[in-house]
């Protein structure tokens, strides 16, 4: 069996197994669509701590904790640890994941970070380079407003395109072997940055849906399927701006991807009635969609195999105010649940 | 295609709530006005003190975390009148407090209103110039 098509697909010889999963969210989101899927809801924007910014460690912490409890497992026996955010220097994670002492990658992958650091897992585990691996990411809206944006008690308004930063967190445990499992990894699709020139960084979905595009495209043409292949495909925060863009590119290459297509910025928000604009967004959006979502409706066979494929979007206040575009990525997973077909 | 996939404004109730909210901004001024005139206070003076009564009240209002919100329907309603500069003030001091008061505020003071007071402050420094030039010549 190959392990990588022309396009850049890679193929998972042994079908690394999603065996825990944890996800913690903040009071907006708890008030939303999914509001009684996440583990733990955390309904102080400080979570009992000093600054926005612990708050946001001590979600990836909990999160993590979740998923181990979930697992079955302890700490110790995790191997590797791939975990993100989006604030500077990933610091977010890295005091949040600090006192379990595990070999540690930090990963920039802005909004795509739980596809990333998913994909990553599952390659050392599938290469025999780990046992168990675990994936984190999170986000705080306040955090990265203040980070990103204006002070959050600054009179301005928003645009009706941009996006509310989902405050929560989510992590999953990777195994090499289990009897009981969310669901198997049998395929993926790194990402290659998209510039479309897109300088609005208040219409991010519009930056990241080329980047959905190509890598839809490229594994379709890589694994010879279609969308009519899969239950569902699952975008990591697009939203509704950037939904709408990647039907109208993907049209122009003759896929219709509405009958299959779901995206977590539109799910875990009810868009009309939180006054959230375009839809949610940031890493934690898609970590507790896919923790507290998608991964039970895998396990229990609602769902029998999907493409959940999470964009980002890189910029920086430096690279926005020197005029400079915003890139995007897209990871993708392919994901089936454990029954199976034969 | 990005332009057809976004979201347009709604440019036509924007303009309605801000000049119906910078409008009543406004009246208050005018109002907080009237009432210095009436304690007997001179029209100049009464004028500088509605402008600090403004800057107040345009403090304690995003100090009681109202502000943005009225500023999300106002628009440049609220943006304009000098309530709009004093929340542009006061909420970088309320969220960089946890980076302590010297690193914290004392540098992001004026992260929001700093072009306008630099740049203000410059323009009104050219234009005494412009205008003491004109005077001399003519």
């Amino acid at each position: 069996m190959e392990k990588r098509g022309a396009q850049g697909a890679l193929y998972f010889q042994n079908e690394p197994k999603l065996i825990g999963r944890g996800s913690i969210a903040g009071e907006k989101e708890s008030e939303g669509p999914l509001g009684s899927m996440f583990d733990e809801i955390e309904p102080d924007c400080h979570a009992g701590c000093e600054t926005f910014e612990q708050a946001e460690s001590s979600l990836q912490k909990r999160a993590v904790e979740h998923a181990m409890r979930d697992a079955g497992a302890e700490i110790s026996e995790i191997d590797l640890l791939f975990g993100g955010d989006l604030l500077n220097q990933c610091s977010g994670t890295a005091y949040g994941i600090a006192g379990f002492g595990l070999p540690f990658f930090s990963l920039y992958g802005a909004c795509s970070t739980m596809a990333e650091s998913l994909l990553l897992a599952s390659l050392a585990v599938d290469g025999g380079y780990a046992s168990r691996a675990l994936a984190v990411t999170s986000s705080h809206f306040c955090a990265a407003e203040r980070q990103f944006r204006f002070p959050l008690e600054y009179g301005g308004q928003r645009s009706q395109n941009a996006q509310w930063t989902v405050t929560g967190s989510g992590s999953v445990v990777v195994a090499d072997e289990a009897e009981r499992y969310y669901a198997r990894v049998t395929a993926a699709c790194p990402g290659r940055i998209q510039d479309y020139g897109i300088l609005d960084a208040s219409n991010m979905g519009a930056a990241m849906a080329p980047a959905a595009a190509d890598t839809l495209l490229r594994f379709f043409e890589d694994t010879g399927t279609g969308p009519a292949d899969y239950d569902r495909i699952i975008t990591g925060d697009l939203a509704r701006v950037g939904s709408d863009l990647l039907y109208r590119i993907l049209e122009k290459h003759g896929v219709n991807l509405r009958p299959v297509h779901e995206d977590c910025g539109l799910l875990i928000f009810d868009r009309e009635r939180q006054d959230v604009h375009a839809g949610g967004s940031g890493c934690g959006c898609c970590g507790t969609v896919l923790c507290a979502k998608i991964l039970p409706e895998l396990k229990r066979g609602a769902l029998k195999k999907i493409l959940f494929l999470a964009t980002g979007a890189y910029m920086s206040l430096t690279s926005s105010k020197q005029g400079e575009p915003i890139m995007g990525v897209a990871h993708l997973l392919q994901l089936e649940s454990p029954e199976r077909e034969d | 295609m990005v332009h057809e996939s976004s979201i347009p404004s709604p440019v036509g109730k924007d303009c309605l709530f801000a000049f119906l909210i910078g409008g009543g901004i406004c009246t208050v001024g005018e109002l907080i006005k009237q009432i210095y005139l009436g304690l007997g206070i001179e029209k100049e003076t009464a004028g500088i003190l509605t402008s600090v009564s403004l800057i107040f009240l345009g403090v304690l209002f995003t100090a009681l975390c109202l502000y943005h919100k009225l500023a999300k329907y106002g628009g440049a309603g609220t943006l304009i009148p000098i309530t709009g500069f004093a929340n542009a003030v006061a909420a970088p001091i309320m969220e960089f407090k946890s980076e302590g008061y010297i690193l914290g505020i004392g540098t992001q003071f004026f992260v929001v209103a700093g072009p306008v007071i630099s740049w203000g402050t410059i323009a009104s420094v050219v234009y005494g110039i412009v205008y003491f030039l004109l005077r001399q010549l003519g």
